[in-house]
This record gives C-alpha cells, sequence and structure tokens, in this order.
C-alpha cells in the first residue's frame, strides 16, 4: 500500500551543486503528499524528476512497482500542475483542458464529456470558451488543474500552485484543492515552501533542506513533534534555547540545564544521552502570561520577564517577552484575558509558564 | 498614454516614412502615367499608353518566375531559421551571442561584394566548385553558376539574417515551460514543438516570411550576377528599361506593378492581424 510511488536513493546533480541528494520516500495511493521546504532546497527538481524532465544522477523512481526512472515525460501516467500555470495561450480554455486527450487519441465525443466535466469540477463552465489571457489567476489556476486531471493521471504533481496569487484567494484555492483531492482520489505531490499550506493540504509532509529529507511525518507529528531543529523552525514559529541534557527519564522526558530556567522538564523523541547538547524548543501558542507567579513544582516551568512589544492581530495577540537575555515570543487568545479584564501592556512584569508536554528537545544541528 | 501623446510620439517616423516613402513611391505611380520620352526622361501629359505597352509586352513568365523564386526562397529561409532560433534562444549566452553575430557580420561587408564572392565560389574553377567535383558529389563537367539553382542559393543565403533574427526575437519571448507542459500532457518532442512552440513563434513566422518575400521580389543584382538569361525577375527588367532603354514610364509602371504586389499582401496581413487582436481583447 505504501510503495504506490517509490522514490529511490535519487540524487541529482547540477555541476557541484547536489540539488537533490540520496532521497528515499514512499508514497502510498491516494495519499495527499506534500514536500515542504526553503528555496533551493531541491523540490522542484525532485518534481520534476517524478513527471520525467530530469534524469535522475542515481537512484530509481518505481511506479506501482514498475521502474519510470528513464520514461519521457509523455510516456508517464503522471501529469503536472506547474508554477506559472504554463497555459497555452493560443487555445482556449476548453482546448487546453483537452490538449491530452487529443495527445492521447481519444474520441471526440468522449473527449468533450471529459473536459465538460472537468470544467464543472472546477466551475469554470461559463469561461470555456476564453483564451488564457482573459483570465484571472484563480482561474488560470483552475484551467491548469482541470488540464492536468483529465488525463487521470496516477498521480498529480503540483509545483507551488497558489504562489502567484494573493493572501485571500490562496485561502480560497487551497479550500478548493483540499474539496478536488477529497473529490478525486488522486495521489497529490504538493511543493511548497509555504507550511501553512502544507499543514492544511497534506496527509504526510516530508520538510527538506538543502537537497536531504529532514524528515517525513504527518503535520501534526511534524509540528508537535519536530525531529530537527530545522524542522522545528521551518514549521511554525518556535522559541529556541540551549539546553545541556541533565537526565533522561522514562516515557520520553528529559530534564534539561537551560540558563534562563534553571533545569526545567521537557519531551523528547530522540534518543539523547546526558550531557549531550541539545535545544529546548516550545511554540508560541504553548506559552502562558499570567501576572501572578503560577504554582511551581515539577510540571510546571516558568520564567520572569518583561513584556517588550505587543501586537495585536485580532483573533489572538503576540507578546515579546524578555527573559534575562532572552527573548519569548509568546501569542495567546485574546480571550484569555476575558476574566483579568485587560491585557497586559509593555514594560509590565509577568511570567511565563508551559507544562513539560509542550516543550520539546531537538537536536542542536547545524542551522541555527 | 494619451492618444495625443501618442500621435506626437509617432511623428517623426511619419515623416521619415512621408519622405523617404510616401513621396518617392507617389512620383514613381505617377510617372507611369506620363508617356515616354526619346531623350530618357519623362514626357509633357497624362496617358494611359505606358501601362497598356507594359501590359502587352510579355512579362508573364517574368512575374511567374519572381513570384516563385521569392517564394521558393522564403520557404527555405524560414525552414532553415526555425531550428537555429529555437536553439538560438536555449544555448548558453556566450554560445548566443557569439552565434548571433556570426550571423550578422556578413552583413557589414558589401552586398556586391560578397555576392561576387558566391560567383567565385561556383565558377568552373572556383573553390566550392572544385571540392565538390573532387568530392564526386556532382559530375566534372556540372555548371554551377548561372542557373536557377545558383540563383535560389545566394538569395536564401542573402536574407537567412531577415528570417532568423524576426523569429529570433519571437522565440525568445516563448516561454518554455510550454513545451514541458506539451510533453507532460502526452506530446512527444516533435509534437510538441509543432502544437505549442510553431503556434507560440506565428508572429515571428509572419514577419520573416514579409522580409524575406518583399526584400525577394525587387531582387535584379543576384540573378543578373549568378543567374543566366533564363532566370531573370521583375527587377532585372525593370532595370534593363531604366537604365537600358531609358524608358522612365515604362520601368515606373512595371515598378508601380511591384509595389503594388508588395503592398497589397502587407495590407492584407496587417487587417488580419488587427481582426485576430479585436477577437483576442488582450
Ligand atoms: N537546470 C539547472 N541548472 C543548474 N542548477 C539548477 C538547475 N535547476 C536547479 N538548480 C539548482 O538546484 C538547486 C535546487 O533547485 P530547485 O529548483 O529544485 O529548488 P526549489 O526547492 O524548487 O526552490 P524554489 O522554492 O526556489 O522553487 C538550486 O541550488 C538550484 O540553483
Ligand atoms: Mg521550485
Amino acid at each position: 500500500m505504501d510503495d504506490f510511488l517509490v522514490i529511490e536513493k535519487v540524487t541529482k546533480r547540477f555541476g557541484a551543486v547536489r540539488a537533490v541528494d540520496c532521497i528515499t520516500l514512499r508514497i502510498a495511493c491516494g495519499e495527499s503528499f506534500s514536500l515542504l521546504g526553503p528555496s533551493g532546497c531541491g523540490k522542484t527538481t525532485l518534481l520534476r524528476m517524478i513527471a520525467g524532465f530530469e534524469r535522475p544522477d542515481e537512484g530509481r523512481i518505481l511506479l506501482e512497482g514498475e521502474d519510470i526512472t528513464t520514461l519521457p515525460p509523455e510516456r508517464r501516467p503522471v501529469n503536472t500542475v506547474f508554477q506559472n500555470y504554463a497555459l497555452f495561450p493560443h487555445l482556449s480554455v476548453e482546448e487546453n483542458i483537452g490538449f491530452g486527450l487529443k495527445m492521447a487519441g481519444v474520441e471526440r465525443g468522449e473527449a468533450r464529456q471529459r473536459v465538460a466535466r472537468m470544467l464543472e469540477l472546477v466551475k469554470m463552465q461559463d469561461q470555456r470558451a476564453k483564451r488564457p489571457a482573459q483570465l484571472s489567476g484563480g482561474q488560470k489556476q483552475r484551467v491548469a488543474i482541470a488540464r492536468a486531471l483529465v488525463n487521470q493521471p496516477r498521480v498529480l504533481l503540483l509545483d507551488e500552485p497558489l504562489a502567484a496569487l494573493d493572501l485571500k484567494l490562496r485561502q480560497h484555492m487551497l479550500g478548493e484543492l483540499h474539496a478536488i483531492h477529497q473529490e478525486v482520489g488522486t495521489t497529490f505531490i504538493y511543493v511548497t515552501h509555504d507550511q501553512g499550506e502544507a499543514i492544511s493540504l497534506s496527509d504526510r509532509i516530508a520538510v527538506l533542506n538543502a537537497g536531504r529529507v529532514e524528515q517525513v511525518d504527518t503535520p501534526a507529528r511534524l509540528y508537535e513533534a519536530p525531529g530537527s531543529h530545522f524542522v522545528a523552525a521551518f514549521v511554525g514559529d518556535a522559541n529556541f534555547l540551549p539546553a545541556r541534557v541533565l537526565e533522561v527519564r522514562h516515557e520520553g522526558y528529559v530534564r534539561v540545564a537551560c540558563e534562563e530556567l534553571g533545569n526545567p522538564l521537557a519531551c523528547t523523541a530522540l534518543p539523547l544521552s546526558a550531557g549531550q547538547q541539545a535545544r529546548l524548543m516550545v511554540r508560541p501558542e504553548k506559552l502562558l502570561i499570567t501576572r501572578e507567579r503560577p504554582e511551581a513544582g515539577e510540571r510546571v516551568n516558568v520564567w520572569a520577564g518583561t513584556i517588550t512589544d505587543v501586537t495585536y492581530f485580532g483573533a489572538y495577540l503576540r507578546f515579546v517577552v524578555q527573559a534575562g537575555e532572552t527573548a519569548l515570543l509568546v501569542q495567546m487568545a485574546n480571550n484569555r484575558f476575558a476574566s483579568s479584564g485587560t491585557v497586559p501592556g509593555r514594560g509590565e512584569r509577568v511570567y511565563v509558564s508551559f507544562h513539560p508536554e509542550e516543550a520539546r528537545v531537538v537536536a542542536a544541528d547545524s542551522q541555527g | 498614454m494619451s492618444r495625443r501623446r501618442e500621435t506626437l510620439l509617432t511623428l517623426p517616423s511619419l515623416a521619415w516614412m512621408l519622405v523617404f516613402f510616401a513621396i518617392p513611391a507617389g512620383l514613381v505611380v505617377a510617372m507611369a502615367f506620363r508617356p515616354s520620352d526619346l531623350r530618357g526622361g519623362a514626357g509633357e501629359g497624362w496617358t494611359l499608353e505606358t501601362l497598356r505597352t507594359v501590359a502587352r509586352a510579355d512579362y508573364l513568365p517574368v512575374v511567374w518566375r519572381t513570384v516563385w523564386m521569392s517564394a521558393a526562397t522564403t520557404a527555405l529561409c524560414v525552414t532553415i531559421a526555425l531550428p537555429v532560433a529555437f536553439h538560438l534562444v536555449r544555448v548558453a549566452e556566450l554560445w548566443r551571442r557569439m552565434l548571433l553575430l556570426l550571423i550578422i557580420v556578413p552583413f557589414l561587408t558589401n552586398f556586391i561584394i560578397r555576392v561576387f564572392a558566391w560567383k567565385s565560389l561556383l565558377h568552373p574553377e572556383g573553390l566550392l566548385t572544385q571540392a565538390l567535383v573532387r568530392g564526386g558529389v556532382v559530375a566534372e563537367d556540372a555548371l554551377l553558376l548561372n542557373n536557377a539553382g545558383a540563383v535560389l542559393l545566394v538569395l536564401v543565403y542573402t536574407h537567412l539574417p531577415f528570417a532568423i533574427l524576426p523569429l529570433y526575437a519571437a522565440a525568445e519571448k516563448f516561454e518554455m515551460p510550454l513545451l514541458d507542459a506539451a510533453r507532460d500532457l502526452g506530446a512527444g518532442p516533435l509534437r510538441a514543438l509543432a502544437g505549442v512552440w510553431l503556434p507560440g513563434v506565428r508572429r515571428g513566422i509572419v514577419s520573416a516570411c514579409i522580409m524575406v518575400f518583399v526584400c525577394t521580389l525587387g531582387q535584379y543584382v543576384i540573378p543578373q550576377f549568378v543567374g543566366g538569361p533564363q532566370d531573370e525577375m521583375l527587377g532585372n527588367k525593370i532595370t534593363q528599361r531604366a537604365f537600358g532603354d531609358r524608358n522612365l514610364p515604362h520601368a515606373s509602371a512595371l515598378a508601380a506593378c511591384l509595389l503594388m504586389a508588395v503592398l497589397v499582401p502587407m495590407l492584407l496581413t496587417a487587417l488580419w492581424r488587427r481582426a485576430r487582436g479585436k477577437e483576442a481583447v488582450s
């Protein structure tokens, strides 16, 4: 089941650059899978190898057990939604969507029906006669998706399909993409450098860094239990504090020495040992700001600090709390302060606390 | 931009066109309605006699040959220029500059000298002929000069840049990912080129065709130097009437016909483009 699309030790070099460096991934049938990573980490290169535009220098790509590594793009049951849509400007919306069917020699009546179904799926029935130049960004996006899906590919590849849209439209299209995936059930491989997109669209995400896979996991696990500093920093916001492992306890708890904080307790999935250098990671929304010092104890870690900045975001607030040398980013829902009446302001002395379950110890890797 | 500024900005080119094109063309056409003068100028008054003599004279084979030669030159030039343009935009920057330079540099040499160079290359004792004979490509007594083939060859050589440059400009604007998209959707490499790239550069193709065709129509130097008596084009007839017979009205009438043959298709293309532009609204 998990071996629907297998990328096996694939490497691609451009001159001295290892754009993709020995990547292995197993993608299940019908899965919505994301490749997430910063610019230049090799996402597009990997996608282009799956589509057939680039040949791996090493490794194999298997689709349903068949080696497709050397097949040209036109012979792969895979279709792509290109970053800038790449719609054919001389063809109408309908002709664009029908292009693949024409190439495959699908009989005209059937082709027309399938195009009509696609137009309906992406809600573009009344735009069918227009040229791409007459469409808005979101509409082009839909045509590009329909043009790929009409061929009923085994895998749909999407290379930053929403990057060219504005925020509002991006959120809307994200919802539609999700709905389309639910409806057609095709395996999606979605490339993005936007962690929000990846999290809300994917069953699983592979976080790439400099041509390598950092972690493959569900969005929730990536967020809650990142394996490395890089993943923790790339997926969502986080506070990082240098820490030294003091004591490894049962069930993934560790006590670490952390300059600002004394010796807090936290969680980890890593096989750490006492004395190791690591980092303590806490998400901003896991931190709690209070005016009174919370009852300290085994299960609560507390900092005292001064608020240096407050930013209002509507549904939530973001604080910067200076605790000794460390600036902590804290995010709290607006209604958390309903009982006390007022929101703490700049310059106020407050306490910031968290539970051990909400802090993770991650490896102190090279990316600082 | 306001309408008025637009008009102002086009004024210089309008003036240029007026002085160097419209007025001379008008003079040529007017000359066609003058009676001929034995001393070589144009006589007084207006007449349709010149046009009648032109129509009566047996120019039809020459006209046919002129059109045929121009069409063949155009077809060959565009056929060669298409792959050249396609590869020019794909090679590395440095190579591209070198190649473009190689295409343009010969045109800094005088045109007549280049035609003479071809004449000596194609001469029975010439380098090219000798090489081909030695290589066994042509027979010992083959005549490469003074025939239609030589004219066509040199016409294509001369006009190739007129096809390459507009096609290169169009190819440069073409978005290469479209070819990937076509391949992705199941088109083989050639089908992708024919189905997506050719339509993408069609404006360049039209420009290249017009440039080459129009320039070839008026050619007289090439047929005169590398062609035989059977290969004369309309341009040769015009020069003969003007400089040999010193019959300016007759030469003007011929020139006016040629002018029309060039202007009418160009006007039609312009109208067609405009109609298409309106249709596309973009
Ligand atoms: N055709 C190419 N020739 C040379 N180097 C290339 C080529 N394509 C990609 N690279 C290099 O390979 C690396 C990975 O590029 P790639 O386009 O896969 O990154 P990406 O993750 O898609 O980035 P982005 O988010 O900016 O699109 C980069 O360092 C890039 O410069
Ligand atoms: Mg990319």
